[in-house]
């Protein structure tokens, strides 16, 4: 007895699902983006309670669950330390830009949480502890990106 | 007061990278088949069907109704769970409360993934923030990378370390016929010298992507004893989910979700020496480097020795404590399904039917889950009926 299941083409059947999305970033997040975009300046803000400096800001502390008042904001880096890091080597269209670049966290000097960014070049030099400061773009359009990325010093 | 629960039966699928032969709700009903048949009960039996996956993985929203089809769940209390990489334990875990309230006896919990229907990095980059983390942090493997980097530094670990945990998660899947990399063995050498995709871990570091699913039947006391000669009894859950920033989490330290979710199920179970007191640990491991660090976390030895600990053949089969007699995630990973099949597996053992992969005699065995922004699960199980 032949089993047709043996005989039968099993398909896949394509498709691709492309959606536009349009996100609110809040006015705690707008006052941190528009500071990147007009002033370059990289803004934080601190928990009433435990005293957490954050960086982007937060409209309340997720520890705490204390909301953080319009008067506890400060400024923070432009320079850091690097606390990990990671070299891409594998290539996705997703990503900012082709490989090999570094994701790194960085301790921005003030701030008490890491800031999540890349670096485009100087992998020789790259290790935790290292001091980098950020590098903005020209074009700046009120995002993260505005940043175009962090340079290690010295 | 919660009832006393227990794991009764447990199904999977033989895992592989592509199941062309079969749909996601074709491949969900042969998991629920195999754990219906585990433990002698029909759907008819179920009381609540629980059922989780991957958002965006397949692009197929409502996966409790769509799926009922095939999970058994027409006309049945059912709802999805889903929490990312901790998915399966989240269903493992909602499915004990379930019977564990009183309200339900028999609970099927199920969790799968058709891994190959979608670009894994576009799907799981959803789960970071698109304003702050998704497009300058993107990817579960640069994320990992940056831990790995980080444990290095400070404890001097190497590439080295991690392939020995990449060897043994291998070794120990070609006991495993379910594994998706049972039959496909693979040396030091050769995992030392597989491509680098993110600095430190290269492809033989990390998990591969599988199509696979897995069901787990939890019973009240009174039916679990008449049901399951020998069934594993859920001594303990904990869940601690920290941050969704991925700055906020500091990497020189140990994963403190694992840490805080370990320290609350042990006080719970009575586990005061986790290396001695657990006779096996099926853990989330989605990459080499969390096998030296995370078993750290976990209190099997201190920080910084996590590679001694491997190297000296603890975690192995016939070691003090055997970690993934199945191969674990680095040899599975189908991501809805694979926290699951760390509980299913840990009740295997406990169950006795382990075949190949049976450590001998198992009374406490650990399971646990990580995902999305470096959360933790642990689930504890054991031979005896709880006091
Ligand atoms: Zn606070």
């Amino acid at each position: 007895m032949s089993d047709w299941r043996d005989e039968v083409e099993a398909l896949t059947l394509k498709g691709q699902i492309k959606m536009p999305y349009t996100w609110s970033v809040g006015e705690t997040g707008s006052r941190f983006l528009v500071a990147l975009r007009d002033e370059q300046k990289i803004l934080a803000n601190r928990c009433p309670l435990c005293g957490t400096v954050y960086v982007p800001p937060r409209k309340n502390c997720g520890t705490c669950f204390a909301d953080i008042g319009t008067d506890d904001w400060l400024e923070v880096g432009p320079e850091g330390v690097v606390t990990a890091f990671t070299i891409i080597h594998q290539a996705h269209p997703l990503q900012p830009l082709a490989t090999p670049f570094a994701y790194a966290i960085i301790q921005l000097d003030g701030a008490d949480v890491g800031f999540v960014h890349i670096l485009k070049d100087g992998w020789d030099r790259l290790k935790n502890g290292v001091r980098v400061r950020a590098k903005f773009g020209i074009e700046r359009n009120g995002r993260i990106l505005d940043i175009d990325g962090f340079e290690i010093l010295t | 007061m919660a009832r006393r629960v227990a794991i009764i039966g447990t199904g999977q699928t033989h895992h592989r990278s592509q199941r062309r032969d079969v749909n996601g709700r074709e491949m969900i009903h042969e998991a629920v088949q195999r754990a219906l048949a585990d433990c002698e009960l029909t759907m008819r039996d179920i009381d609540a069907v629980v059922i989780g996956n991957m958002d965006h993985f397949e692009a197929i929203n409502s996966v409790d109704t769509w799926s009922v089809e095939g999970s058994g769940g027409v006309m049945k209390p059912i709802m999805k769970v889903t929490t990312g990489g901790t998915t399966g334990t989240s269903v493992a875990i909602a499915a004990y409360y379930h019977v564990a309230s009183g309200m339900f006896d028999k609970v099927l919990a199920i969790g799968w993934e058709k891994n190959s229907e979608s670009d894994t990095t576009g799907a799981i980059v959803t789960c970071s923030d698109p304003i702050w983390d998704r497009y300058s942090y993107s990817g579960a493997i640069p994320s990992l990378a940056t831990e790995a980097s980080a444990y290095m530094e400070k404890y001097g670990a190497t590439q080295r370390d991690a392939a020995r945990v990449a060897l043994r998660e291998r070794t120990h899947a070609q006991n495993n016929p379910y594994a998706h990399m049972h039959g496909r063995p693979l040396t030091l050498d050769e995992i030392l010298d597989s491509p680098m995709l993110a600095y430190p871990i290269k492809l033989g570091d990390i998990c591969p992507r599988t199509d696979g699913a897995a069901a787990v039947v939890f019973a009240a006391e009174d039916v679990a004893e008449k049901l399951a000669p020998r069934p594993a009894w859920i001594k303990a859950t904990a869940v601690r989910h920290t941050y969704s920033w991925f700055g906020d989490v500091d990497q020189r330290t140990g994963l403190e979700s694992l840490e805080r979710a370990a320290r609350e199920a042990y006080a719970a179970a009575g586990i005061k020496n986790p290396a001695e007191d657990f006779d096996v640990a099926e853990l989330y491991l989605p990459y080499s480097y969390a096998g030296l660090k995370w078993i750290e976390s976990l209190g099997f030895c201190g920080p910084g020795q996590g590679p001694q600990f491997i190297w000296d053949g603890h975690t192995d089969m016939g070691g003090k404590i055997p970690v993934n007699p199945s191969g674990g995630v680095m040899s599975t990973n189908c991501i809805g399904a694979t926290a699951l099949l760390r509980v299913a597996e840990a009740a295997i053992q406990v169950m006795g039917k382990g075949g190949a992969r049976q450590v001998p005699d198992v009374k406490t065995a650990l399971a646990t889950g990580f995902g999305g922004c470096w959360w933790s699960d642990v689930v504890i199980l054991g031979k005896e009926k709880p006091a």
